[in-house]
């Protein structure tokens, strides 16, 4: 398979940040609580992503490996401020319900995650293409979730009431705080149970990589929360 | 007075950081599995969101939105953002040198956490609340240490619960994460309970 399709697959199937990796998991409970929410935090942190994953993967060669860390947060941070001003042009609405969600995009775990497991090795191209596989597959993720809440909670689809109030009773906890925990432990307890079978088929997924993998002891050793899922990734990595 | 307590409860208990608020949920899952790792998480948290919080709000209201500035037309705010997470990760290296150096006893109970805080969404998400609320330096402190101390609350409640979890006979498919998720959702809709109180 042509290696830009690849990073495509990969990051929008194989290893989906949100269902097979379990990254970003803050966003991902925080922004679901309607499918256009989610869809507009996934798009905006692929925005944030690939262009992330461009300059770094520019850069790689100039940017010292002590000081990598920091290079990597004020690439990403200045992005993320670029993009926070851009959607409080033109989305006055989106960014306003997203709120202080859009600033911590620069913590978000996925997108220094990237920077360090991929990007910072890769040439420009292919860097390019696995932003966009992740962040699609982070957007697919986000707004599958929202839709799913946003459906139980208000009987809606983007804001169109698609099941009638005459007949269907809402309930609200979905788009409440205590929804996106409920909906996120479902899910969690669905990937247990399809990780068994491909496990059983032989073709098993990649480990959860993030912080719901539940040791953080383990990590802490550099400037990222992300360390763990850093060190998993580059060995995955060298191997292709 | 007044308006520091009401701050104060609007922010450790009505929107808990992480109960409703969904920030530091990496921390919350991941060091509740004990009751004292917890509160020396907790801990640590308190410490460095406290300082964190005094030291952004300094910065912002001296650099970034200085008032002499301001009236020459430069207008530095836009750089909350970069600033902020630089200052709070070069921050929390320092403290834990400091620590390290200076107070044995407290870098034993709290260093091995520190390193996890470094880009906790939480610290970097009091402190934007802080610029976006318009609090003042000494509000922003309360506010900081509050939401840490909500905090603490959360993990050490749910590290106890955790404890007791442990015992229980659970559907293998929740076992793990989910069952902790679940536990999550239910304290959320308890903390959901004070929101009638400010």
């Amino acid at each position: 398979m042509n290696k830009n399709v690849e990073r495509l697959y990969n990051g929008i199937i194989k290893e989906n940040p949100t269902f097979v990796l379990m990254l970003g998991m803050c966003p991902t409970l925080a922004v679901t609580s309607s499918a256009i929410n989610g869809l507009g935090m996934g798009l905006s942190t692929t925005v944030v992503l690939v262009l992330s994953n461009l300059l770094i993967a520019a850069f790689r060669k100039v940017i010292p490996g002590g000081v990598r860390v920091p290079a990597f947060i004020v690439i990403v941070a200045s992005l993320v401020t670029m993009v926070q001003f851009m959607m409080q042009a033109y989305l006055p609405s989106l960014s306003e319900s997203l709120g202080v969600y859009i600033p911590l995009i620069v913590v978000n775990c996925i997108i220094l995650g990237r920077a360090e497991s991929y990007a910072s090795k890769n040439p420009v191209v292919p860097s390019i293409f696995d932003g966009i596989g992740m962040g699609l597959g982070f957007t697919l993720g986000l707004t599958c979730i929202g839709l799913l809440r946003e459906i139980l909670g208000a009987g809606q689809i983007f804001g169109v009431q698609v099941l009638s109030l005459d007949w269907f009773t809402p309930i609200t906890i979905f788009v409440m705080a205590p929804g996106a925990f409920l909906v996120l432990a479902c899910l969690v307890a669905v990937m247990n149970i399809v990780r068994k079978k491909m496990e059983a088929k032989g073709k098993p997924l990649a480990a959860p990589s993030g912080c719901l993998t539940g040791d953080c002891s383990a990590c802490g050793q550099s400037a990222l929360c992300t360390g763990r899922s850093v060190t998993a990734n580059a060995d995955a990595n060298k191997t292709e | 007075m007044k308006e520091l307590i009401l701050i104060a409860i609007g922010s450790a208990i009505v929107n808990n950081v992480v109960l409703s608020q969904f920030l530091g949920i990496c921390p919350f899952l991941g060091v509740s599995k004990n009751t004292k790792t917890a509160a020396g998480m907790g801990g640590a948290v308190i410490f460095v969101i406290g300082i964190a919080s005094l030291v952004t709000s300094l910065i912002y209201k001296f650099i970034l939105a200085n008032q002499a500035l301001m009236e020459k037309g430069i207008d530095l705010t836009y750089l909350q953002t970069i600033v902020f997470i630089l200052v709070i990760a070069a921050l929390v290296q320092f403290v834990e040198m400091f620590l390290k150096k200076n107070m044995p006893p407290l870098y034993e109970s709290l260093g091995v956490y520190l390193p996890l805080i470094t880009t906790n969404c939480a610290v970097l998400g009091v402190a934007l609340t802080n610029v976006t609320k318009e609090y003042g330096i000494l509000e922003s402190v309360v506010n900081g240490l509050a939401t840490a101390i909500g905090f603490f609350i959360a993990i050490v409640i749910m590290a106890g619960l955790r404890e007791k979890i442990e015992y229980n006979d659970i559907p293998k498919p929740f076992q793990g994460t989910a069952i902790v998720l679940i536990t999550a959702c239910l304290m959320s809709i308890a903390f959901m309970g004070f929101s009638g109180m400010i």
